[in-house]
C-alpha cells in the first residue's frame, strides 16, 4: 500500500507574516514565552524557534515581539485557501499557514506534478502577496510533502517534487524530530533519540510489532510515517452523512462573536456524537449558507484526532476568516446556517498517560485560565511565587508576574530550600500566614502607658504591655520576645535599614511580628 | 432439613464487585491526615464551599490546600494581597503549582474566581464585600461541574448569601516556645471544629499541632466527640455525562 500522492503548500513563519509587522523590521511571535515563529531578519540576528523570548530580544534588541493568536493567523490564510479552490476543491487546511490535497486529479488536468506545484505556487504567492514566501512540495504522503516544502525553503526554491514511490528514501535522513508535532507528542522523540533511534531511518528499519508493544499506537503511527506510508487510510472510513450536525442562526449572523458562539455549541454537540459511537474526528468540513444563498465551505484536517476545543478553534478561525477577510471571500449576507460534517473519522483510543505521571507538567486548561484572567485584569494580574534570598518573611518569597514565566517548564526557584545561602538574622520557622503588604504603624506601650523604646544597644526600655492597630482599640500583650536587632544593607546609604524584630502575643491565641525602626513602631505581620 | 444460611463472604465480594468505582459523593481532596478524622468524607468534598475562621484561619486554609497541591494539582488564590507564602510552602503548598490574583475588584472578582474554578483544583478566596446569591450559587455549579473546592480563608464568614457547605474554625490557640523576653514562636496548639450540612450536621472537633515543633500539622489530642456509629456518606446524585 502506498501513501496518497499528496501536494502542500507551506508558508515559513506564517505567524509573523499574518502579523503585518514592518517590512524588514525584525519580529518574533511568542508563545508561553517561547519563540513561535521569526521573520526573516530576526532570523539573520540569530533567532531561532524555540529560544525563550528574553534570550531573543539579547540577541537582538530591537525585535518587535508579538503575541500568538491562532485566530490572526486563520483570518489571514483564508484568501489563500480561497484562491486554490480554483485548482481544486478539496484543499484542505492542515493548521494556518499549511494546506494539503491529494494530486491525482489536478496533476493530471495540469499536465504533471511539475507543473501542478509550479501553477499552485504561482496561485498561493499571488494571494499572499510580498509578506511571506510560499513553498510546495509533492510526495507521497502529506509528512514527505511538506518536508519536502521545508526543503524547497532551505534550498531557496519555490517546490520540490519527490518522485513517486520516493518518499521512503526520501524521509530516511531526516531526524526523528520532525514526526514531533505530528504525534503530538514530544516527549516520544526525546526517548527515541535517547535510545539513539535518531533518523526516520533507524525507525523505519524496526519490526511494527515491536514498536506497538514498547510505545503503543503512536509506536505503530511514527513506524508508518516514517516508512513513507499514509498514517490514516488504514483505518479511516468515511462516516454516515447522519453524523453531521447543523445549526439554524436566527438572526442571521454577520459578526464573528455571535457566530463563534453558535459555532463553539455546534462543535461540542458533534463531538459529544462521535464520542458516543467512540469515534474521534481527524478531519472536518465547515459548510456555512448566507440569506442571500451563498455556500462557503473549508476542510480542516488533523493528523491526530481533533478534541471539542480543537474543532470549536477551526469552526471559529475559519468563521472569522470568512466574517472578517477581505472583500473578495467575504459574504454579502450574515450566516444562516451552520453545518459540520465530519469527513474522516478514526476509532476513539483516548490517550495512556505516561507511566510516570507528569504527562504534562502543566495543563491547557490552566494556561487558558490563566490567559482569560490576564485578559481581564491585565498582564500582571496574576503572579506566581518565587523563593529569593533575605531575613524577613516579605522577602523571602516574592510575587513575580507570570507574563514574565514560562509555566510550562520545571521552575527550580520555588523551593524553599532554593536558597542555600545562610542569612544570619533570618526570622525562624514557623513563618506568619500573613504578611502585611503595607506594614500598618502600630503603638506599644508598657504597663504604665509609656511608649516602649529600643536603645542602640537593643535594650528595651520596659515590657511591652499593650498593643494598639490603628482603628482599634488596644489589646493586651500576654507574651513577648526580641528584640532581633537587624543592620541591612550598611554600605549603601540610601537602602541602609537598621531596625529591630519582636513577637508578641495576643490573649487569644493571635500573635504577631513587629518591627521598630527609628522609634517608630510597625506591624510586619500576623501568625494567624 | 434446615435452609442453608446465605454465603456471606461471596455475598460481600458480589457486592464489592458491582459497587461503583467512585460515587461522585466519595470524591474528595486529601487534607492533612491529621485533620482527616474530622471531614464527614475524611476529605474536602469536590464541589464543595469551605470556609475557615477563627484564630488560626489563613493557616488553616493553607494546611487545608497543602496536600491537594503536592499530589500534582493547582491552587489558586484570588484576593489575598497579604497571604505569607512562606507559611504556605511550610504548611504544604507546592508554591511551583500556585497562581496569585493579588486584587481583582469587585466587578471581576466573581469572573475571575469562576475562571480559576474551571481550572485549578482548589481556589483560596478571602470576599471582601457581600456575595449576592446568583453569584454564589454560580459559583457552586462551577465547582461543582469541574470537582473544584473553593475555600474561603477567613475573612467575613457572613461574606455568603447561604452558609457555606462546610465551616472549619479554629476556636482556640495556644502558641508555645515563647517565654516574657526570650524564646521564640515554636509550635501552636489550635482546637479546631467542623460542622455543614447533612453528614457534617454534627460539629466534631480535634486539637492539633499548627504547626508542631517539627513544623508539621500533627494531631495534639483525638477527636471529639467520637462518632459511635461509622460514618456513611450521603449518596449525591448528579447528572454526569
Amino acid at each position: 500500500m502506498t501513501a496518497t500522492r499528496t501536494l502542500v503548500v507551506h508558508c515559513p513563519d506564517w505567524p509573523v507574516a499574518a502579523a503585518r509587522p514592518e517590512p524588514d523590521a525584525p519580529a518574533i511571535v511568542v508563545r508561553a514565552n517561547r519563540v513561535l515563529a521569526a521573520s526573516p531578519s530576526a532570523r539573520a540576528a540569530g533567532i531561532e524557534p524555540g529560544i525563550r523570548r528574553r534570550e531573543a530580544q539579547s540577541r537582538c534588541p530591537h525585535v518587535v515581539v508579538i503575541d500568538h493568536d491562532p485566530a490572526r493567523d486563520a483570518r489571514a490564510f483564508e484568501p489563500v485557501a480561497g484562491a486554490l479552490d480554483g485548482v481544486t476543491p478539496a484543499v484542505e487546511v492542515t493548521v494556518p499557514g499549511t494546506l494539503a490535497f491529494a494530486t491525482r486529479g489536478p496533476s493530471r488536468y495540469f499536465g504533471g506534478d511539475d507543473a501542478l506545484a509550479e501553477r499552485v505556487g504561482w496561485v498561493a504567492a499571488g494571494a499572499v502577496g510580498s509578506v511571506a514566501k510560499v513553498r510546495v512540495g509533492v510526495a507521497d504522503g502529506p509528512l514527505a510533502a511538506l518536508l519536502a516544502a521545508e526543503q524547497a525553503h532551505r534550498g531557496g526554491r519555490s517546490f520540490v517534487v519527490v518522485p513517486p514511490a520516493g518518499s521512503a528514501s526520501f524521509l530516511a535522513p531526516h531526524p526523528v524530530d520532525v514526526l514531533g508535532p505530528l504525534l503530538d507528542r514530544p516527549d516520544l522523540v526525546d526517548v527515541w533519540r535517547r535510545l539513539g533511534l535518531r533518523t526516520l531511518a533507524h525507525l523505519a528499519a524496526l519490526e511494527p510489532a515491536d514498536l506497538l508493544a514498547r510505545f503503543g499506537h503512536d509506536g505503530v503511527a511514527a513506524h508508518r510515517l516514517a516508512s513513507g506510508l499514509d498514517l490514516r487510510p488504514l483505518e479511516a472510513r468515511r462516516p454516515a452523512p447522519d453524523l453531521a450536525v447543523t445549526s439554524e442562526l436566527d438572526p442571521p449572523a454577520d459578526r464573528i462573536d455571535r457566530a463563534a458562539f453558535v459555532a463553539k455549541s455546534l462543535a461540542d454537540r458533534l463531538h459529544a456524537r462521535l464520542e458516543a459511537d467512540g469515534l474521534a474526528c481527524t478531519q472536518v468540513l465547515v459548510q456555512a449558507e448566507t440569506e442571500h444563498g451563498e455556500h462557503l465551505a473549508r476542510q480542516w484536517r488533523h493528523e491526530g484526532a481533533l478534541t471539542a476545543a480543537a474543532l470549536a478553534d477551526r469552526v471559529r478561525w475559519q468563521l472569522d476568516g470568512w466574517l472578517s477577510g477581505s472583500s473578495t471571500v467575504r459574504p454579502t449576507a450574515g450566516i444562516e446556517r451552520l453545518t459540520l460534517v465530519p469527513l474522516e473519522v478514526v476509532a476513539a483510543r483516548g490517550r495512556q498517560l505516561g507511566f510516570w505521571g507528569g504527562e504534562t507538567l502543566v495543563d491547557e486548561r490552566i494556561l487558558r485560565a490563566v490567559a482569560r484572567v490576564q485578559g481581564r485584569l491585565g498582564g500582571d494580574a496574576v503572579t506566581v511565587p518565587e523563593v529569593r534570598g533575605g531575613r524577613g518573611p516579605a522577602d523571602r518569597v516574592v510575587r513575580v508576574p507570570v507574563a514574565g514565566i514560562d509555566l510550562t517548564a520545571a521552575r527550580t526557584s520555588v523551593h524553599p530550600d532554593a536558597v542555600a545561602e545562610p542569612w544570619p538574622g533570618q526570622v525562624p520557622a514557623p513563618a506568619p500566614a500573613t504578611v502585611w503588604a503595607e506594614p500598618e504603624a502600630v503603638e506599644v506601650v508598657d504597663e504604665a502607658h509609656r511608649p516602649v523604646t529600643v536603645s542602640g544597644r537593643a535594650h528595651v526600655s520596659a515590657p511591652p504591655a499593650r498593643l494598639t492597630r490603628p482603628g482599634r482599640s488596644p489589646v493586651a500583650v500576654v507574651g513577648w520576645t526580641g528584640p532581633w536587632p537587624i543592620e541591612e544593607r550598611w554600605w549603601d546609604p540610601r537602602r541602609h535599614r537598621r531596625r529591630a524584630r519582636f513577637q508578641v502575643l495576643e490573649a487569644d491565641g493571635t500573635a504577631h511580628l513587629l518591627s521598630v525602626e527609628a522609634g517608630r513602631w510597625w506591624l510586619e505581620a500576623t501568625y494567624d | 432439613m434446615a435452609i442453608p444460611s446465605p454465603d456471606l463472604e461471596a455475598l460481600r465480594q458480589l457486592g464489592e464487585r458491582v459497587r461503583p468505582l467512585t460515587a461522585a459523593g466519595e470524591r474528595t481532596l486529601a487534607v492533612p491526615p491529621a485533620l482527616a478524622g474530622v471531614f464527614p468524607q475524611g476529605g474536602l468534598q469536590r464541589g464543595s464551599i469551605v470556609a475557615t475562621g477563627g484564630v488560626a484561619a489563613t493557616s488553616l486554609a493553607l494546611a487545608l490546600a497543602g496536600p491537594t497541591t503536592a499530589s500534582g494539582a493547582w491552587m489558586a488564590v484570588v484576593g489575598l494581597p497579604d497571604l505569607g507564602l512562606l507559611a504556605a510552602a511550610e504548611l504544604g503548598v507546592a508554591l511551583e503549582r500556585t497562581l496569585l490574583v493579588a486584587d481583582p475588584g469587585p466587578q471581576a472578582w466573581a469572573a475571575t474566581v469562576a475562571s480559576l474554578l474551571d481550572a485549578v483544583d482548589v481556589v483560596l478566596v478571602r470576599p471582601a464585600s457581600a456575595i449576592a446569591p446568583g453569584i454564589q450559587r454560580r459559583l457552586a455549579a462551577r465547582a461543582r461541574d469541574r470537582g473544584s473546592v473553593l475555600v474561603q480563608a477567613g475573612g467575613r464568614p457572613s461574606a455568603w448569601a447561604h452558609a457555606p457547605d462546610l465551616s472549619v474554625t479554629a476556636t482556640a490557640a495556644r502558641w508555645e516556645g515563647l517565654a516574657p523576653g526570650h524564646g521564640r514562636l515554636l509550635a501552636r496548639r489550635v482546637t479546631v471544629a467542623v460542622q455543614g450540612r447533612r453528614a457534617a450536621a454534627q460539629a466534631r472537633q480535634v486539637e492539633v499541632w499548627l504547626p508542631g515543633p517539627d513544623g508539621r500539622v500533627a494531631l495534639a489530642a483525638p477527636v471529639l466527640p467520637v462518632p459511635v456509629v461509622p460514618m456513611i456518606p450521603d449518596p449525591v446524585l448528579r447528572e454526569v455525562g
